[in-house]
């Protein structure tokens, strides 16, 4: 039983000057940071915190860019006794005005003492801010204590217990950001044990990461395994990384790196976009894992990589799969490094309509499905029916799981918490099967749309669209549609107007393509404006999104409404 | 020149991003900005410009400031064509 500061004072102890995190940024050198170096940083965020009177316990909320502030301020939460939380940060895409909405959603339910920012960003915080919220204290990070020799002594992080709460994480949109997962410390390093021996990590690991850090596989993945493992994290920001996917390569290449964390479309993003000329002399030799998580898993993803790849030291048997969620701290299932993931065919109609896997009959249609893996030690999965029991090897049901690094719960909502635990199984709302050991994810439950590995809560975009000028209440569905190029989920938005004259329906279609795509900063695919009675309704009149959905497969594949 | 570039950067957006084929786009709509673009398939954008017009369109001018409309895309590709 440890906590989070002392691991880190044990690791300062032993290896000081070993570097912890190496920051890359596109215009100039990589920054290497040793424990000495973000100890002294974390501890100047602690002094700061203590001073603006944060006491351990309380909620402190990151809204910083990748670089040496994000790094320092959150494990100088952790040196206090505080628990962070990272908020991404407002991007150029996303209105100012519904990040407010956003910031004010999250501290209504989380309710945090400070929240950490830039001088120039201070003012877009305080906008807002409410008389009598939670929140006490905006810190800036020019107004942060000098760095100097660490007092272990005098902080007060070292005072928490094992069980006690040590950090957030949040899936994003309005929904997302009102229900924060709290992790204790016990159950990260629980998870951190287990994951980390069905990886084999040892210290000549090397993690190279682009992974948001408000997002589970980048925190726990590419951010909290490797520091608090003593293994070196080289990291690059999102934005970077999107603009030029390449640099993860030649980050692996200069730094040897062994590990790496991507969502399924990263696979096919990279095997279609970098050019030959980015990658001149890059060897991936040294991966011993890729490690595809976080949205469905595809062999034809796989594949691609690979061929793009291979001449560049790249091994199959490197392209791995894991199954993973921020309510079990991260990974719940990992394949077997050294060899390839499972892979095998079912026969489709037995799987839309008995709901089972089975060997595909002569000559039907067949689907290639690729294991996610084993469950990781001191995790247990099975697949249950509507009634909770367990179904049948090969059946399909809903992944449920059980271990010993579960979330506490979500933070300030017992009734959320509540309702996703039945006779003490976590129920995930993903469908899957179990077979023979292997877990393979097939679909989910709820109607959550997963695009480049971000959750999207329908419903988000829904409401949304709501708002542009002749759409009404309850006459829009969105829902995700999976592109087989892309390698990941396009978003629809269906919405239903009284015009049927097509020029006033393309008006309406362009403003809700702005519209929601400026408060949500996700970027639609295909926005249908629909005349009259097109939407189906259940019968209590709420809108049935799969149905919809169907509807529009079978138009979309007529030709109609592109 | 810029009357042959716009046409067929506007077919691509509005075929293979927007999935519009019949969406006209106006040379002064802002694209990245509106977010009507989005960073993945800016990418898409960068390398049918690089293989079109024979051009080069480095990574860190994949932003608003360089170019956000059809106008200043064409532009660009001309100032480096010539």
């Amino acid at each position: 039983m440890t906590i989070f500061p002392e691991r880190l004072k044990a690791l300062h102890s032993r290896t000081p000057e070993r570097v912890a995190v190496y920051l890359q940024f596109p215009s100039w050198d990589d920054l290497p940071l040793t424990y000495d170096q973000l100890l002294r940083g974390a501890s100047a965020y602690a002094r700061t915190l203590e001073r603006e009177g944060i006491q351990p316990g309380e909620v402190v909320v990151l809204i910083l860019q990748h670089g040496e502030d994000l790094v320092y301020s959150f494990w100088g939460a952790i040196l206090h006794g505080a628990i962070p939380s990272i908020m991404p940060f407002l991007t150029e895409k996303l209105s100012p005005e519904r990040y407010r909405a956003d910031l004010s959603a999250l501290i209504s339910v989380t309710k945090p003492a400070a929240i950490v920012t830039y001088p120039e960003f201070e003012e877009e915080i305080r906008a807002a801010l409410q008389e009598g919220d939670s929140v006490r204290s905006v810190m800036v990070t020019n107004r942060v204590e000098s760095q100097a020799d660490v007092d272990f002594a005098s902080l007060k992080g070292f005072q928490r217990r094992p069980d006690d709460i040590v950090l957030l994480q949040h899936s994003s949109g309005t929904t997302g950001l009102q229900k924060g997962v709290a992790l204790s410390h016990q159950a990260v390093f629980n998870q951190l044990n287990s994951y980390g021996q069905s990886l084999s990590l040892t210290e000549k690991d090397v993690i190279a990461s682009w992974l948001p850090l408000y997002h589970d596989m980048g925190l726990i993945a590419g951010f909290l395994m490797p520091i608090l493992s003593g293994i070196p994290l080289v990291i690059m920001s999102p934005f970077d990384w999107v603009r030029a996917p390449y640099r993860l390569l030649q980050s692996i290449s200069k730094y040897h790196g062994t590990l790496t964390w991507l969502p399924n479309f990263a696979y096919n993003f990279c095997a279609q976009k970098i050019r030959d000329r980015h990658i001149e002399g890059v060897d991936l030799s040294s991966l011993r894992a890729v490690i595809n998580c976080s949205e469905p898993v595809r062999w034809e993803s796989h594949l691609a990589f690979y061929e793009r790849f291979k001449n560049h030291g790249l091994k199959f048997e490197a392209l791995q799969t894991s199954y993973a969620m921020a309510e079990n701290v991260f990974g719940v299932t990992q394949s077997r490094l050294g060899s390839v993931p499972v892979v095998e065919e079912i026969d489709r109609e037995a799987f839309m309509v008995e709901r089972v896997a089975k060997s595909p009959f002569d000559g039907r249609p067949a689907m290639k499905m690729m294991s996610s893996g084993q469950p990781l030690e001191d995790v247990k999965v099975k697949a249950v029916d509507e009634n909770g029991k367990e179904v049948l090897e090969r059946v399909i049901g809903e992944l449920a799981l059980q271990s010993d690094c579960m979330l506490t719960g979500y933070f300030n909502r017992p009734d959320l918490t509540e309702k996703v635990f039945r006779d003490g199984w976590y129920l995930t709302g993903d469908y899957g099967y179990v077979s023979n050991g292997e877990v393979f994810v097939s679909g989910r439950k709820k109607d959550m749309i997963i695009v480049g590995g971000k959750n999207i809560y329908p419903q988000d975009l829904e409401s949304l669209t709501y708002e542009v000028p002749g759409v009404h209440a309850g006459r829009s569905v969105a829902f995700g549609m999976f592109d087989e190029m892309q390698g990941t989920e396009d978003v629809v938005i269906i919405a239903e107007v009284d015009s049927e004259d097509a020029v006033e329906q393309q008006k309406i279609a362009d403003a809700i393509r702005l519209h929601v795509t400026k408060n949500s900063a996700i970027a639609l695919r295909y926005v249908r404006v629909v005349g009259p009675k097109w939407i189906l309704k259940t019968s209590s009149g709420k809108t049935a999104r799969s149905a919809n959905k169907d509807k529009f497969l079978r138009e979309f594949e007529e030709g109609k409404g592109i | 020149m810029t009357d042959t570039i716009i046409p067929s950067i506007e077919k691509y957006i509005a075929a293979q991003i927007l999935k519009q084929p019949n969406r006209k786009i106006s040379a002064d709509e802002p694209l990245i900005s509106s977010g009507l673009i989005d960073s993945f398939s800016l990418m898409d954008l960068a390398l049918f410009v690089e293989d079109t017009f024979s051009v080069r369109i480095e990574d860190t001018e994949l932003n608003a400031n360089t170019f956000d409309n059809l106008t200043q895309l064409a532009s660009l590709i001309e100032s480096r064509r010539s």
